[in-house]
């Protein structure tokens, strides 16, 4: 049987500043056969959409090549449909009209269009909205306008980028399974999918196999066949097992990468920091100190009962990782000693294991106290860490980077900083 | 919708660009291949003067028409300029990176001032006869509109959402359908809005441009504006306020029947994520033509051209225009050519027109000093239109039934053209024999302080509820509520309609530093007042050098003072 897509060795990067180029994809293999849906899993930046991009030939690799049922991808390919994140409606056409567009540009008879759009927008749910304009709509609504703009075209491929995550909680849960369903019965007009996303039960929920994304620059690190029978049960205990199973290789994969980082030689400010703030991670210590934790937790346990999503759990586990207030490994996350005496500590000894973790593991944190101390003025423009920064990664992440090494310092009162003037100093304000 | 500042405030950086210093060269030799082209055609030129025109009520409508139809004509040529200008400089970075500065300088120059080089330069293209003089009406108008559109334009199309660009090329759009479909949707709001100022400014525009006189050419469309000066002539006050009337008319027809509905239709541009909350805009008139069938069948035809048009070439599923990938070292190296060529020619005319132009370093001195009174005028009258206008502004904005009365008549004054109510003011100023240095200054900014009144406005009325509660809640009252509630909510909105009131109170000075009554002319000193006199004498060299100087200070003025103070407001008070 020919596959429906064929993605091999595919290289992606990203000009910078300075001649320079970054890395966002490399060496991505990924075949999509016939009635299969496969989910690209990884947190936000790991370069997953911008393969969709590749995909949909919205964008061009630099290396690798392309093919959509055996021909080479070179432009966005008559029978691959796409479902945007932020719907992508346009807010001056209708309902229909959106729906339409698709069909417009293959020029068909306007009976034809129009009873195709009926049937797309009659399958998906938004019988009577037909004349409604997007605004009009709440977000699950909106988004099925997205589904059958990108079904009514009958797509061998569909391309779905993180499209429920917009959406609440109840509302993406509803949209799924009705899309679960229309799959199994086989209504969609569509041979296989493609889903993007940053949400590990959802890819176990919908998908037949899980590649599972690494970041800097994007790989795809593994592969997980999911094999439960659809409509697939989140209670069951194979599927929690799969949620685990996909926990421990991310947490496994980021711990080592972290250590890594931090061990290399020199290591210095190249570690680029997400932003969490101080009193996220505060929060997240006091919850795992507190029973029935007691210090260890399953990081799957914890996600679903403080109703923290994995792109907002990883972050805060990394940062306490990197400060070693917790250690996070095989999909446990265990709170070092130091964690156990900042959760019981007050806001002062807070501030103080704050600042002591800073001075030992964050060396960005370091550098700039000891230009501080260095300086005759004991100030420094924000401008000269930030170029420094830029040396090694993004801009966007040496401004990332810098705007939470900032909340942590001054949190921690290692050093202050005046926005207002784009300083940082070790004065506070008088 | 707010309205945009400035090209020259967009930017962050102080220092000008090697592409500000291109543009500025480009546009002043520009200026003076005009000037010296329009100097060898004053002479020969009869006049076309407005001794046939009668002071007949009877023959308003039909100036008021005149009058109306050359903005219609004028927007109509602003429009076709910004979907090519601005297109071109959106979709090209490399020409991008020079047409944009030129926007701000042009946007800089007092073009009132240069009417007369024009006006003589259009007459010579059809020597003798009204169009030529219709023509250059219709251009000057044309100055003071399309500027702002196009920079607005321009900015929509930078910022399509991302999104929508690709879900419009997966569907195979090609760039011609996703401009019509897409590009040129999205922009309409910001447009149309845009529109509407530009109107504001044109009407102004538009009356001063009917009837001028250049050393003794004398010209005089008819149309409002001839008649307000043979009304200054005859000293005929009642002529005078009919004109006002009429205007007001004028304007109210514009307001109800292109521009309300217009702001309706387009509502449905508007891209917004969250349903919203406020009402959506109202016209009686749109409702009127939609229930219409006329305007369907007028529409009709052209809406299937265009639909046609988007099959014209297959649909592109090719990559053009995603991934340049053409080596086109060619085209830059003729692109950097021509530009040097033409920076060189414009460098050369430049300095020939000014061996020529028998200027001595005095008379720079000279224009120059008189810009720094002119200056001054502007910051003082800026101030205090500040200071009246801003509590007011706040008061109003806070309570919105008063809002509703007042923010439509704010917005009918900003359009209403000024110089109409000059007469009354010089006849006073004649009849009490007052200081012309100090009494003449307020009317340069007598058109423009509406900006800052109904941009106050605007402000206030967004200042959050909640902040209100807070701030009464904690008992902030008196001088400490202005001070850290009120004037810092309201502060970015202040900003942008200052900068507004300030560029346009430029240009009214080099109407309002002169004025005359009957056989009594007034005389400021000042700039505006410079540029006015050398026109008269039809001195082009001296025209030239007050325009220069003006356009130097404007942009001057924008960069260190407004610019910093606009980004400095967004970054510490804008509340969203």
């Amino acid at each position: 049987m020919v596959e429906l897509l064929n993605v091999e060795h595919v290289r992606r990067t990203f000009p910078r500043g300075g001649g320079e180029e970054l890395l966002v994809l490399d060496d991505v293999n990924l075949t999509l056969k016939q009635g299969e849906i496969v989910g690209l899993l990884g947190r936000s930046g790991s370069g997953k959409s911008t393969l969709l991009r590749l995909i949909a030939g919205l964008a061009r690799p630099q290396g690798g090549h392309l093919s959509y049922m055996g021909v080479p991808i070179e432009g966005p390919a008559q029978g691959v449909a796409m479902v945007f994140q932020s719907f992508a409606l346009f807010p001056w056409l209708t309902v229909l009209e959106n729906v339409q567009l698709g069909l417009e540009v293959l020029n068909l008879p306007p009976r034809e269009m129009r009873e195709r759009a009926l049937a797309a927008i009659d399958l998906i749910g938004l019988d009577g909205y037909e004349s409604a304009y997007p605004r009009e709509l709440s977000g699950g609504m909106r988004q099925r306008v997205g589904f059958a703009r990108a079904v009514v075209v009958h797509p061998n491929i569909l391309l779905m980028d993180e499209p429920f995550s917009s959406l609440d909680v109840l509302t993406a849960e509803n949209l799924r399974t009705d899309l679960v369903e229309l799959w199994g019965n086989g209504k969609l007009p569509i041979k296989g999918i493609i889903l993007v996303t940053h949400n590990i039960e959802e890819a176990v929920l919908m998908c037949d196999r899980v590649l599972l994304f690494s970041s800097n620059p994007g790989r795809v690190g593994s592969e997980i066949k999911i094999d439960l029978p659809q409509p697939r049960d989140r209670t069951s205990p194979q599927f929690e097992h799969y949620v685990d199973q996909i926990y421990v290789e991310m947490t496994a994969r980021r711990v080592e990468r972290l250590q890594q980082q931090q061990n290399r030689a020199g290591a210095g400010i190249e570690i680029p920091l997400v932003h969490v703030s101080p009193n996220q991670i505060a929060g997240l210590i006091e919850a795992l100190a507190a029973p029935p934790y007691d210090g260890k937790a399953d990081l799957p346990d914890i996600s679903y009962e403080q109703e923290l999503e994995v792109d907002e759990l990883f972050p805060v586990a990394e940062a306490m990782q990197l400060l070693r207030l917790a250690d996070v490994e095989g999909g446990d996350i265990r709170l070092t000693h130091m964690g156990k005496r900042f959760a019981e500590a007050d806001l002062n000894e807070r501030k103080e294991i704050f600042s002591r973790a800073l001075m030992n593991y964050v060396p960005l944190a370091v550098h700039i106290r000891r230009v501080l101390d260095e300086r005759a003025s004991h100030s420094a423009p924000r401008r000269r860490f930030l170029d420094e920064l830029e040396d090694h990664m993004t801009e966007e992440a040496a401004e990332d980077t810098l705007k939470t090494v900032v909340s942590w310092g001054r949190f921690s009162e290692l050093f202050s900083y005046d926005d207002d003037a784009a300083l940082f100093s070790l004065e506070n304000p008088t | 919708m707010k309205i945009l500042p400035p090209v020259s405030i967009e930017a962050r950086r102080l220092l000008p660009s090697g592409w500000d210093v291109l543009a500025a060269i480009l546009v002043v030799g520009f200026l003076v291949a005009f000037a010296d082209v329009s100097r060898f055609l004053v002479h020969p030129l009869s006049s076309i003067s407005g001794n046939y025109l009668k002071l007949d009520p009877a023959d308003l409508p039909g100036y008021a028409l005149r009058t109306a139809l050359r903005m219609l004509i004028a927007m109509g040529a602003s429009l076709v300029f910004t979907f090519t200008y601005a297109t071109w400089a959106a979709k090209n970075p490399r020409a991008g990176s020079l047409l944009v500065p030129l926007l701000d300088i042009l946007q800089s120059v007092p073009i009132l001032g240069f009417l007369s080089v024009t006006v003589v330069w259009f007459l010579s293209l059809s020597p003798g006869r009204i169009l030529g003089a219709e023509l250059a009406c219709v251009f000057a108008i044309f100055t003071g509109q399309a500027w702002n559109m196009a920079f607005s334009f321009y900015q929509s199309l930078r910022t399509v959402p991302e999104e929508l660009e690709e879900a419009g090329r997966m569907f195979g759009l090609n760039a011609w359908a996703r401009f019509w479909r897409i590009e040129a949707p999205f922009a309409t709001p910001s447009l149309i809005w845009n529109m509407m100022m530009s109107m504001s400014g044109g009407w102004f525009f538009v009356t001063v441009a009917e009837a001028i006189s250049v050393g003794n050419t004398n010209i005089a469309l008819p149309g409002i504006g001839s008649w307000i000066a043979v009304a200054i002539a005859q000293q005929d006050l009642p002529a005078i306020f009919e004109a006002i009337g009429t205007m007001m008319v004028v304007i109210l027809i514009y307001d109800q029947l292109l521009f309300r509905p217009l702001v309706a239709w387009a509502d449905r541009f508007r891209v917004s994520s969250e349903p919203s909350s406020e009402e959506a805009p109202q016209s009686w008139a749109l409702t009127v033509y939609r229930r219409s069938r006329l305007l369907d069948l007028i529409t009709a035809p052209f809406l299937q051209v265009m639909r046609w048009s988007y099959y014209w070439h297959p649909p592109s599923f090719g990559l053009k225009g995603a991934v340049p990938e053409v080596n086109n070292r060619l085209s830059a190296i003729i692109w950097y050519a021509l530009l040097t060529v033409l920076g060189v020619f414009a460098a050369w005319r430049i300095l020939l027109f000014f061996t020529h132009a028998n200027l001595s370093w005095n008379d720079a001195a000279t224009a120059v000093g008189y810009g720094f009174i002119t200056l001054a005028r502007v910051m003082v009258l800026i101030a205090l239109a500040s200071i009246v206008w801003t509590p007011i502004g706040i008061y109003v904005g806070l309570r919105p039934k008063l809002t509703a009365i007042v923010q439509p008549v704010a917005q009918f004054l900003a359009a209403f053209p000024n110089n109409l109510l000059f007469p009354l003011v010089v006849s006073l100023i004649v009849f009490w024999n007052a200081s012309p240095d100090i009494w003449l200054s307020p009317l340069i900014i007598l058109g423009t302080q509406w900006y800052i009144l109904f941009n106050v406005i605007a402000g206030a009325t967004t200042m959050p509820q909640e902040l209100r509660d807070a701030a009464e809640n904690f008992g902030v009252r008196g001088w400490l509520w202005w001070r850290r509630v009120a004037l810092p909510a309201v502060f970015p909105f202040y900003v942008t309609g200052a900068i507004t009131a300030s560029g346009g109170a430029w240009n009214a000075s080099v109407l309002a530093e002169v004025a005359s009554w009957g056989k009594t002319t007034l005389h400021a000193h000042g700039l505006g007042a410079y540029i006015s006199d050398a026109t008269t004498a039809g001195n082009f060299n001296r025209v030239v050098l007050g325009i220069i100087v003006m356009s130097f200070f404007v942009l001057v003025v924008n960069r260190l003072l407004w610019r910093p103070l606009y980004w400095y407001a967004e970054r510490k008070f804008r509340l969203t």
